[in-house]
This record gives C-alpha cells, sequence and structure tokens, in this order.
C-alpha cells in the first residue's frame, strides 16, 4: 500500500495483522509532539483518518474508486505518551456511494484506545 | 479543588516556542487573534498532500491546524494558559482546499465553563465566506498548572 507524502511527514508505517487488514504504526518523535512528552492531537486525528483510508481500501480492493472523507469526529480517550502509536480501521458499512468507517487508535493495549474516530467516506465509482 | 489559576499567554510567541513541535513541522503560524478568538495559518506544503494525484492537503494538517486555532481561543477566553486535553473534535469537509493555497483556520471559544471549554471554527483559503472545513469541539481543563 502506497502511503501520501502527509504519512511519510508523520513516519507511518504498514504492519498488515493477522488476517492482511492493515494496521498503521506511527513513531514517537518531535514531528508527531504536541506538548512535551505526549502526542499531538492532531497528529492522532491524522493517523485514524489514514487508519480509516487503509481499511477502507483494503475492502474495496479496487484502486478505481477514490474516496472522499466527509466527515470525521474524533473522541480523545487518553494522552499519547512516549511510544509507538497503532491505529486499525473497520468498515462498518460498504455502500455504493457512502462507506461508515470506525477507527482506534492504540499504544501498548489495544483494548485501552487513546483515540477513537468515526470517519463517513463518499465513494466515486 | 482549586480552580488552577491561569498564567499569562501571548499567542504569537506561544506558536513560535512550539516551532520544533508538530505544529512547527507541519508549518502552523499565527496571524491574529481577539478576545475569544484565534487565527492561524498553514502554508501549502508537498509533505502535507494527502493525495499526489491532485496536490489536495491531507486532512490530517486541517485537524491540527483547528485543534491549535481552538485551543488558543480557550488560552484566549480563560484570560491566560490552563493545560487542557481534546474530548472530541468533528470536522466536516465542505470542499477540498486549493492546492497551493494557505489555509487559514479560525477558532472560536462559545463557552467555558470550570471544566470544559465549547468551541467551533472555519478553516479557509482566501474567502472565510466559502470555507473548506466546520469544525466543532470540546476540552477539559487537566487541572494542575505546570
Amino acid at each position: 500500500m502506497k502511503l501520501p507524502p502527509y504519512a511519510q511527514l508523520l513516519g507511518l508505517r504498514v504492519e498488515p495483522d493477522a488476517d492482511g487488514a492493515p494496521i498503521l504504526v506511527m513513531p514517537f518523535g518531535d514531528a508527531v509532539m504536541g506538548r512535551p512528552g505526549f502526542v499531538h492531537g492532531g497528529a492522532i486525528g491524522g493517523l485514524v483518518e489514514m487508519a480509516a483510508v487503509a481499511a477502507l481500501r483494503h475492502a474495496l480492493a479496487d484502486e478505481g474508486v477514490s474516496v472522499k472523507p466527509i466527515n470525521l469526529t474524533t473522541d480523545f480517550m487518553r494522552g499519547g505518551r512516549d511510544a509507538d502509536t497503532r491505529a486499525a480501521g473497520h468498515v462498518v458499512r460498504l455502500g455504493t456511494r457512502i462507506a461508515n468507517v470506525e477507527a482506534f487508535a492504540w499504544q501498548d493495549d489495544c483494548h485501552r484506545p487513546i483515540a477513537a474516530a468515526r470517519i463517513n467516506f463518499l465513494l466515486v465509482r | 479543588m482549586a480552580e488552577p489559576r491561569p498564567i499569562p499567554f501571548h499567542p504569537e510567541q506561544f506558536l513560535q516556542r512550539t516551532q520544533a513541535h508538530h505544529g512547527g513541522i507541519l508549518g502552523i503560524g499565527y496571524r491574529a487573534h481577539g478576545a475569544d478568538w484565534a487565527e492561524l495559518d498553514l502554508p501549502w506544503k508537498h509533505e502535507l498532500v494527502g493525495d499526489p494525484a491532485s496536490g489536495v492537503l491531507a486532512s490530517g494538517p486541517i485537524v491540527a491546524l483547528m485543534d491549535m486555532a481552538t485551543s488558543v481561543a480557550v488560552w484566549m477566553k480563560r484570560g491566560g494558559f490552563v493545560p487542557h486535553a481534546t474530548l472530541d473534535l468533528r470536522v466536516d469537509y465542505l470542499r477540498p482546499a486549493r492546492s497551493g493555497a494557505t489555509v487559514i483556520g479560525r477558532g472560536e471559544c462559545y463557552r467555558l465553563t470550570r471544566a470544559i471549554a465549547f468551541v467551533r471554527g472555519i478553516a479557509h483559503d482566501g474567502d472565510p465566506d466559502d470555507p473548506v472545513a466546520h469544525v466543532a469541539g470540546t476540552f477539559m481543563s487537566t487541572g494542575a498548572t505546570p
């Protein structure tokens, strides 16, 4: 999966899970830090949105569809510390024109999310 | 619980101090502020592109811009800096920003309680009446001053 320039700025890499679904990994560093020692909320927002796009691309398995985010709602649950942050998306509904996707970000324990997002995409086929 | 006392806050200096961090890496800068609002800008650059074919900015940097613009608006309305955490932020992407255009984010804090700040804002690329994004969100004070 080819990542856009913004994903490279965040330092993202893709690590597929056991089923081949993409998990995005964002290492901690100055580029993603907000207040000292914590990940910037904007970087977390960018990461979960990228994870949602990756999950949707994986579900579509078709480069011919362009996906456009309509809106994004992010809940920030815990501060992101000095550690790798991982994120994965889950396509809740894949329609003809609209896809509803959830995404979570976590650090050491995937059952303790640091952020959750819901993103609605317009699909242009 | 004693309320944390705000510490004096100067948005222009604050934006300069954070240049080594995420906001600075993105290129977010200060434009203007008022009693309950702040305007920051995000110049277009290649590293922020989400769609290489069109040159359109990724939405992540716009989230970061609006998170910061609305944060600064909260500190303006509170009369100083009190650490806070973003509880939630909703972004409606109204249209793509024009490739090459600077995106301006204007955040406003329209309601402040002891614990919670309610914010809204728009991002535009030159004409505030034709915004690229609309945001609404909340922040929670995290207590002790540093």
